[in-house]
């Protein structure tokens, strides 16, 4: 045994097959990776601080925000009961949900308006539908009257049960043949929990006592054996002579919009938890009973701001590679003294506030700006000629264009310096002129510089929010004008995420093309 | 100089003077004029001013005083791309975006020649430089030398009367520049080209040039053959930049001719001859060239000086050797003795007698 290991180790180091071996006879990649393991650790050491700053500041935030673009979970979860009950619903085959959908939004509508949630539902609906918000919160409002006759019959019979012990011993008894009650109370129970009080002594709701009666008008008590089973009895012969509640017509009384078709499909679209709608809304297309269709062309918008967003930047990209190119030219063939000074010149912008440059523009380009008077002095335009230069698309490329130049002058710079000047001395000494010197030696060498300095201008182009949203008027704002409307005024975060991600996806495809085309290895920053 | 006529010279610059502010000159009057044909080297240490001579002939720097001539013509005012000049830089200068087949287009686009016959100059300048095959590659795929060989290629394949070479061989390892040197000189000879080529590496200078002119200081120290410039520096300059030297210093006591008596610092009293010092009571520093000390008295002449020396150092370099000594107060004094089975082996220590010939040891400036 001992002789057998020991020829075996002596053999190790250098095996005729199988893999490389350490000296002390492990693998030899295993012994580099334990090798290098140290460093690897101590370099994710290093990026780990930042790593957790920016996956929890900056990755998830991102992460939740495109799937709110998706996600739809707010009507199932504000309206449970409905949902079910239209799950079989066909809309293309009645143009209305059985009598079961009204009565289970009555109840949903209920606890939702106790829970004061039905609001932002509405408003959630109302993106989809116009007319749904102020629906349900008029219903919120009527729906505590539907059941009143209920209400008095059980109150009449048992004056006891006003209050709260025996609707307690109900629900916490909890028995299988109450099945509508059980659910009443579990919403009841969690609501007055959450608002701090006890369910036990709190002032029981209509919704109870109609969850109760009808549980009890449909012959529950056949199979009931739980506690106060002879009140249940009593109450249940004091409810014979009460006419049923007819909740179809009892929510077309609170509002008759319950009777379009067009709010009950919508409900019916958006009742999975997730849709597609925020894409389609961001597209220019919506649901109808039809399937997918392109809205109306007075609806339409999203399109014509994504082209417009792309379009100027691409406008703005150019204008900063016909400004910027000849002074980044300049300042890297001009000596070190001149150039930094140009370069202070040029880095000047950033040490102004965004905001003041972009208000120094308004004051420039106004009307009765400093540009025009300038123009009407010269005798270039007429006092009632005046160009207008501000807040339209002319605006935001102006102050665009100046705001972003650097970010086109710095790469475009780095790699011009690093353009040997013997490549154009060299180009002459040939015999060709200063331009085809420039134009076939210089030129292509300085292009991955151009292709930085694009790359950055355009993808900070396409985000950019703050100067259209000042100098842009409407005719001159971006998609991020719309997406910031509907993060912070219009609260429909769906679809601004939705517009969020459509951008990013766009950047990422142009980025891709870009790749394909210019190739990202040909792009420098020095 | 004075041995090539003004008139059938081919490069000429006269009293040229260059300044880049105004307050020192780089170039101080400089007179050069090349017959056409000639290989010369412009030689000396950097900041000498021999690239700015280079960068005002090629048109790329302008001269601030003097004139500039290329067969009989000034061109002063005559842009760079117009002169017809073809050069090759010490980076290659290769145009990275262009395939080496393009980069040898370009001059030939430039000067609007046809296509066929752009292929076949092409063609026949690569196979020149034996890169033949290669005409496909992009720059950064070719080694060094590679490299040179098409920036050679692409200086010659519009056929230009004149070539300037700037440090061309400086990147290379010392094999690859010396197959390269040769290379260099026979095409530059073959094609009967007038070659100006700066170095700072005075074996190239030796080996290539039919002239060298050492530069320092903004000026012309000399201007001669290798072999005169070796055998005969005019100045100490000269004799200490061009091989190895060795210079003891001393006052001039007598001058009969061409031969001078000298004291050195230590008192010894050697003969020298006299090159560069006119007057009894002047200081000197003489060089005498390493391989022509002679450490074997029967080979001195009869009566010649000799000195003392202590052997500080015995460096065997395979063909020759090379002994430091210490002579007349001078440590750094080194001879070199051929690798003979009869040659003496010195040993750290010994004490020996050394001399030369007093037309070998050269007093110059001190």
């Amino acid at each position: 045994m001992s002789d057998q290991s020991l020829t075996s180790s002596a053999a190790a180091p250098t095996p005729s097959n199988g893999p490389m071996l350490a000296a002390d006879g492990t693998p030899l990649k295993k012994s580099l990776n334990r090798a290098l393991r140290r460093q690897k650790t101590r370099a994710l050491m290093l990026i780990a601080p930042l790593l957790i700053f920016i996956l929890v500041t900056f990755i998830a935030p991102i992460a939740d925000m495109l799937f709110r673009s998706v996600e739809n979970q707010i009507v199932s979860e504000t309206l449970p009961r409905t949902v079910v009950a239209i799950n079989e619903w066909e809309p293309e085959e009645t143009p209305l949900p059985p009598n079961d959908a009204f009565e289970a939004i009555y109840r949903d509508i209920f606890v939702a308006a106790e829970e004061k949630t039905h609001t932002r539902l509405g408003s959630r609906l109302n993106y989809e539908t116009t007319g749904i918000s102020s629906l349900f919160r008029k219903s919120g409002r009527a729906v505590d009257d539907v059941g009143e006759r209920y209400v008095d019959a059980i109150s009449d019979a048992l004056p006891d049960w006003k209050g709260a012990g025996p609707w307690a011993v109900l629900g916490d008894a909890a028995h299988p043949a109450l099945p509508g009650y059980n659910d009443a109370w579990k919403d009841f129970a969690r609501v007055s929990t959450a608002s701090g009080d006890d369910p036990a002594t709190e002032k029981p709701w209509e919704l109870l006592f109609v969850a109760l009666a009808e549980e009890l008008r449909a012959g529950a008590l056949n199979e009931y054996d739980g506690p106060l089973g002879t009140e249940l009895a009593q109450l249940s012969t004091a409810l014979e002579p009460v006419a049923p509640v007819d909740y179809r017509a009892a929510m077309v009384e609170v509002d008759e919009d319950w009777e379009d078709p067009d709010i009950w499909a919508t409900i019916k679209t958006y009742a999975p938890p997730f849709t597609p709608g925020y894409f389609l809304n961001a597209a220019d297309m919506k649901y109808s009973a039809d399937g997918i269709e392109v809205k109306q062309e007075s609806e339409r918008l999203y399109g014509m701001l994504f082209q417009r967003t792309l379009l100027m930047s691409l406008t703005i990209t150019l204008a900063t590679i016909l400004l910027g190119y000849p002074v980044a030219f300049l300042m890297a063939n001009l000596p070190m003294r001149i150039s930094n000074l140009l370069m202070i010149f040029v880095l000047l912008p950033f040490w102004t506030s965004l905001l003041v440059r972009t208000s120094a523009w308004k004051v420039l380009l106004q009307q009765e700006g400093v540009i025009n008077d300038l123009l009407v002095w010269i005798g270039l335009i007429a006092d009632d000629g005046r160009l207008v230069m501000i807040n339209n698309a002319t605006g935001t490329i102006i102050a665009m264009t100046h705001i972003l130049l650097p970010f086109m002058i710095l790469p475009l710079y780095s790699v011009m310096q690093t353009i040997p000047p013997s490549y154009v001395r060299a180009a002459k000494s040939l015999g060709a002129t200063n331009w085809t010197a420039f134009w076939r030696v210089y030129f292509p060498q300085s292009v991955p510089g151009i292709g930085a300095g694009s790359i950055l201008v355009f993808i900070v182009a396409i985000g950019y929010y703050i100067t259209p949203e000042l100098v842009g008027g409407t005719t001159g704002v971006f998609i991020s004008n719309r997406i910031a409307y509907h993060i912070s005024t219009s609260l429909n975060w769906g679809l601004a995420a939705a517009l969020g991600s459509i951008l990013l996806v766009v950047v990422l495809i142009l980025y891709w093309t870009y790749d394909r085309i210019v190739g990202i290895d040909n792009v420098k920053l020095g | 100089m004075a041995d090539t006529n003004r008139e059938d010279a081919f490069v000429v610059f006269d009293r040229v003077q260059k300044s880049y502010d105004g307050e020192t000159l780089v170039v101080k009057d400089l007179n050069l004029s090349m017959p056409r044909g000639e290989f010369l080297t412009m030689l000396g240490p950097s900041g000498s001013g021999k690239t700015t001579c280079l960068m005002m002939l090629a048109g790329f720097e302008t001269a601030t005083h003097g004139e500039i001539l290329l067969g009989g013509r000034p061109i002063n005012n005559i842009p760079p791309h117009k002169r017809g000049i073809g050069m090759v830089f010490q980076n290659y200068a290769l145009f990275p975006h262009m395939t080496v087949a393009e980069n040898l287009s370009f001059p030939l686009e430039v000067r609007g020649i046809g296509k066929s016959e752009r292929e076949e100059k092409i063609k026949g300048a690569l196979e020149r430089v034996q890169m033949g095959d290669f005409g496909g590659r992009r720059p950064a795929q070719l080694s060094g030398g590679q490299q040179q060989r098409v920036a050679l290629a692409r200086a010659l394949v519009f056929e230009p009367e004149l070539v300037l070479m700037d440090e061309p061989l400086g990147a290379l390892d010392k094999q690859l520049r010396e197959t390269l040197q040769f290379e260099i000189t026979h095409l530059a000879h073959e094609l009967g080209i007038t070659t100006v080529y700066v170095t700072h590496d005075q074996t190239e200078a030796l080996t290539m040039s039919d002239r060298v002119a050492v530069f320092d200081d903004g000026m012309i120290q000399q201007l001669a053959s290798p072999d005169k410039l070796y055998e005969e520096p005019q100045n100490s300059f000269v004799a200490q930049f061009i091989g190895e030297n060795n210079t003891l210093e001393g006052v001039v006591t007598e001058i009969r001719g061409d031969l001078c008596e000298i004291r050195l610092d230590n008192g010894e009293i050697i003969d020298a001859k006299p090159v560069n010092v006119s007057k009894v009571g002047e200081r000197t520093r003489m060089s005498i060239r390493p391989e022509r000390v002679e450490m074997n008295k029967e080979r001195l002449q009869e009566g010649a000086h000799t000195l003392k020396a202590e052997v500080l150092e015995f460096i065997y370099m395979g063909d020759i050797f090379r002994t430091r000594l210490r002579v007349a107060g001078n440590d750094d004094f080194i001879i070199k003795t051929r690798n003979a089975p009869d040659q003496l082996r010195l040993k750290p220590g010994e004490k020996i007698e050394i001399g030369w010939l007093p037309s070998d040891c050269r007093a110059l400036d001190a």
